[in-house]
């Protein structure tokens, strides 16, 4: 391992965070982690873009919105390992149970026709992303090197990957780390 | 001195009769399979038990074990081949793992699991499939749905009824119920049914038992599905 720290950015597109909770269920491992990686673009640093130099990305979530596929492809370009991080990545996962309603639906029924909604209105400001059709997979969008399948991948998964992989390793994970659920 | 067959160079008995799948899961061989149940007719339909037989592709489940026969069952390219199928089951439906209450005592997640499979390679169909909820009993989430037919040959076959079927050919192939209304509530299904309990994946479920047993204390939590099927099928084979 050379002195030079491997960069890693991570996101969360249409998911709840509760990847980045578990990864941060590292607790004190990340201090032993902080002295071979530094992160880049993350919610952990408020970085708004990544370095072109980017080592390792890991997104988690599905892409559910307009601004999400910008998101996704500016990892691509940035990383050198991309990482779909948790069912949703994966496979779309909860928001995807969306796709089977058209997204006018959707839209009615969160906006207009809800229970105890007041001054019905679809959102339309154009600060705001617009929503894709379907949720997506981000492997349907942009080339994805490796999965870490659950919901959430547990800490011990994140740990048992990035130690991999930091030691030169091709990543594996034994049995009892591979879940999706 | 019995006849045998020679899988992945273990020589194993089998007596006339007998498909492959049976000689290999009676000498505790893992052949994998989701269609195949040793208790009916085989289907050959989920081709996850395709092995090489003497150089040719085979379904284990139907092909008839015969002296002579040279058969791989693991090797790299077989098992790419059933990771692909598997792939392709879990994007044809919506198998949304974290929601189903099948989740670890579901043998399409530990098939993929048994293969290696991290993700779903292909792009997602999406389907719109319909939930038929009306059985005060029984459920089924046709999103779950992998046409492996064990629910139609179970109630055949176990329960001397003919609840189940596969309609349409293909993409459009859809499990229906025999009922005049189509729903599983004007069906003769009984909630002790063999066919009510078959499913490998959580396409028909028992209501209200989804959470009896807690995620993390279930059958592929922490077992693979070669231990688990070989004890469960090995045993039914020397009945």
């Amino acid at each position: 391992m050379t002195n030079k720290k491997v960069k890693v950015a991570t996101v969360s597109l249409a998911g709840c965070f509760g990847c980045h909770m578990s990864f941060l269920d590292l607790d004190e491992r990340l201090v032993e982690l902080v002295e071979h990686v530094q992160f880049d673009r993350s919610p952990l640093t408020d970085i708004e873009h990544c370095s072109p130099d980017c080592d390792i990305g890991l997104i988690e979530g599905g892409v559910c919105n307009s601004e999400n596929v910008h998101v996704l492809r500016e990892f691509r370009k940035n990383c050198k390992t991309l990482v779909a991080v948790g069912a949703c990545a994966i496979n779309g996962g909860l928001p995807a149970m969306r796709n089977h309603i058209s997204l006018e639906d959707c839209l009615n029924e969160a906006y207009r026709d809800g229970i105890g909604v007041e001054n019905a209105q679809i959102p339309s400001d154009v600060e705001l992303p617009l929503l894709l059709d379907k949720v997506h997979p981000i492997h349907e969008v942009v080339k994805i090197d490796y999965f870490l399948p659950g919901c959430p991948p547990s800490a011990d998964v994140f740990w048992k990957f990035l130690t991999d992989l930091l030691a030169g390793h091709e990543p594996s994970l034994p049995y009892e780390l591979v879940h999706f659920d | 001195m019995s006849k045998t067959i020679v899988i992945d160079g273990k020589v194993i008995p089998f007596e006339d009769g007998q498909t492959i799948i049976q000689a290999a899961t009676a000498a505790g061989v893992y052949i994998p399979h989701l269609c195949h149940n040793p208790k009916f007719t085989p289907h050959g339909s989920c081709k996850l038990c395709t092995v090489k037989v003497n150089g040719r592709n085979c379904s284990a489940c139907t092909f008839p074990a015969s002296e002579g026969q040279n058969i791989t069952n693991i090797s790299e390219e077989l098992n790419d081949d059933r990771e692909k199928i598997t792939q392709m089951l879990f994007v044809e439906g919506n198998h949304f793992c974290p929601s189903c209450e099948k989740t670890g005592n579901c043998n399409l997640q530990a098939v993929a699991y048994h293969l290696g499979m991290t993700d779903n390679h292909f792009p997602h169909f999406f389907e719109n499939r319909e939930v038929d909820a009306s059985h005060p009993d029984v459920m089924i989430d046709h999103n779950r749905c992998i046409f492996c037919t064990l629910c139609v040959r179970a109630s055949q076959q176990e329960d001397g009824k003919n609840v189940f079927a596969i309609s349409g050919r293909g993409i459009e192939k859809r499990l229906v119920v025999n009922s005049p209304s189509g729903l599983l509530r004007d069906s003769d299904l009984d909630v002790n049914d063999c066919a009510a309990h078959i499913c490998p994946t959580g396409a028909i479920l028992i209501k209200r038992t989804g959470y009896n047993v807690p995620i993390g204390q279930r059958i592929f939590d922490h077992a693979h599905i070669d231990t688990v099927a070989l004890a469960a099928e090995g045993a039914s084979h020397d009945e």
